[in-house]
C-alpha cells in the first residue's frame, strides 16, 4: 500500500527567483541544492514542519522530455496562472496572511470562510497558484 | 469571524514577528519586541502565544537554533554560530541546540558536511531516476 508522499513537482521558470521566494518569502528551508552541470541544479526545499516532503522547484528548460515547443507551451500556462500546484495549511490563517503581503506575495483571493475552514489563494513568483487554508479543528 | 475585525492587532503582532526574524542576532529581549508592537509585555506575548502558539522568547530561541543550523551546514564553527545567531555563550547554545534538534551542534556540523560532500561527489545520488531520465541527466 502507498504509505507517503516523499517528493512533490513544482515546475517554475526561475530557480534563483523560485528560491528566494520559497526560502525567503514562505519560510522552507532548502533540502537539496546540487549542481547537475551545464547549468541544470536539483533544488527542492521542506515545508517547516514537513522536513522529509522534498518539493522539487523544477525548472521548465529544454532538455530530457521537454523539447522547444514543450517549453513554451508550459511557460505560457505557468504565466498565465493554469496550474494549481498545491494546498498549503497553516495554524492561523490571517496572521499567516499578514506576514505574507508584508513580504510581498501576490494573492489572487484573501482569506475566505469556506465550509472546511478559511482560505486564501496566493500566486508563486511563476504563476503558480496555491490554496492556503486553516482548516477546521 | 472574530479574530478578523481585529486585523489591526494582527499586524502589529505579525509585524513583531517579523522583527525577531530580522533582528535576532542582536541582543533584543521581550521588552524590545513588545515596544514594537506597541503592547504591554503580559498583552503582547498573550496574544503572541494565542497565533503562533509559543511564547515570542520561545520562538526568538527556535529562530535562532534554526538560522544556526543553516551555519553549521554551510561549514561555520559551532562557536561562530552560537556567536552570529545571538548566544553570549557557547555552552548555553549547545545545550538549547542539542535540546531543539536532538544532537549536538558538531554532531549536526559534522553530519550536514558529510552529506554535502556526498551530493558534490554524486549528485544523482539526491535524485530520483525518474526525474533525472526527465530532465536527461541520465541516459
Amino acid at each position: 500500500m502507498i504509505t507517503k508522499l516523499s517528493h512533490l513537482c513544482i515546475y517554475v521558470l526561475n530557480q534563483d527567483s523560485a528560491h528566494d521566494f520559497y526560502v525567503n518569502k514562505l519560510g522552507f528551508s532548502v533540502h537539496t541544492d546540487a549542481p547537475m552541470g551545464e547549468g541544470a541544479r536539483w533544488l527542492t526545499v521542506t515545508p517547516p514542519e514537513q522536513p522529509e516532503l522534498e518539493i522539487t522547484l523544477f525548472l521548465v528548460a529544454e532538455g530530457g522530455m521537454f523539447d522547444k515547443e514543450t517549453v513554451a507551451t508550459m511557460t505560457s500556462l505557468i504565466k498565465k496562472g493554469t496550474f494549481g500546484a498545491a494546498v498549503f495549511t497553516c495554524n492561523d490563517l490571517m496572521a499567516t496572511y499578514q506576514e505574507l503581503i508584508a513580504k510581498g506575495v501576490v494573492f489572487k483571493k484573501p482569506p475566505t470562510k469556506e465550509f472546511y475552514g478559511y482560505e486564501a489563494l496566493f500566486v508563486d513568483d511563476s504563476g503558480n497558484w496555491f490554496s492556503l487554508a486553516q482548516l477546521n479543528s | 469571524m472574530e479574530q478578523y475585525e481585529k486585523i489591526y492587532l494582527y499586524k502589529r503582532i505579525v509585524q513583531s514577528k517579523l522583527f525577531i526574524d530580522r533582528h535576532f542576532a542582536n541582543n533584543i529581549d521581550l521588552n524590545n519586541i513588545a515596544d514594537e508592537a506597541c503592547f504591554s509585555k503580559f498583552h503582547f506575548i498573550r496574544l503572541f502565544k494565542s497565533i503562533y502558539g509559543r511564547s515570542p522568547h520561545n520562538y526568538l530561541v527556535s529562530v535562532r537554533i534554526d538560522n544556526a543550523k543553516k551555519l553549521l551546514t554551510e561549514g561555520v564553527s559551532v562557536l561562530d554560530a552560537s556567536m552570529r545567531v545571538g548566544f553570549d555563550s557557547v555552552t548555553s547554545f549547545a545545550a538549547t541546540f542539542k535540546k531543539m534538534a536532538g544532537k549536538t551542534p558538531s554532531a549536526y556540523r559534522s553530519q550536514a558536511i558529510i552529506k554535502k560532500h556526498a551530493i558534490i561527489a554524486n549528485p544523482l545520488s539526491a535524485v530520483p531516476n525518474c526525474f533525472a531520465q526527465t530532465h536527461g541527466w541520465i541516459k
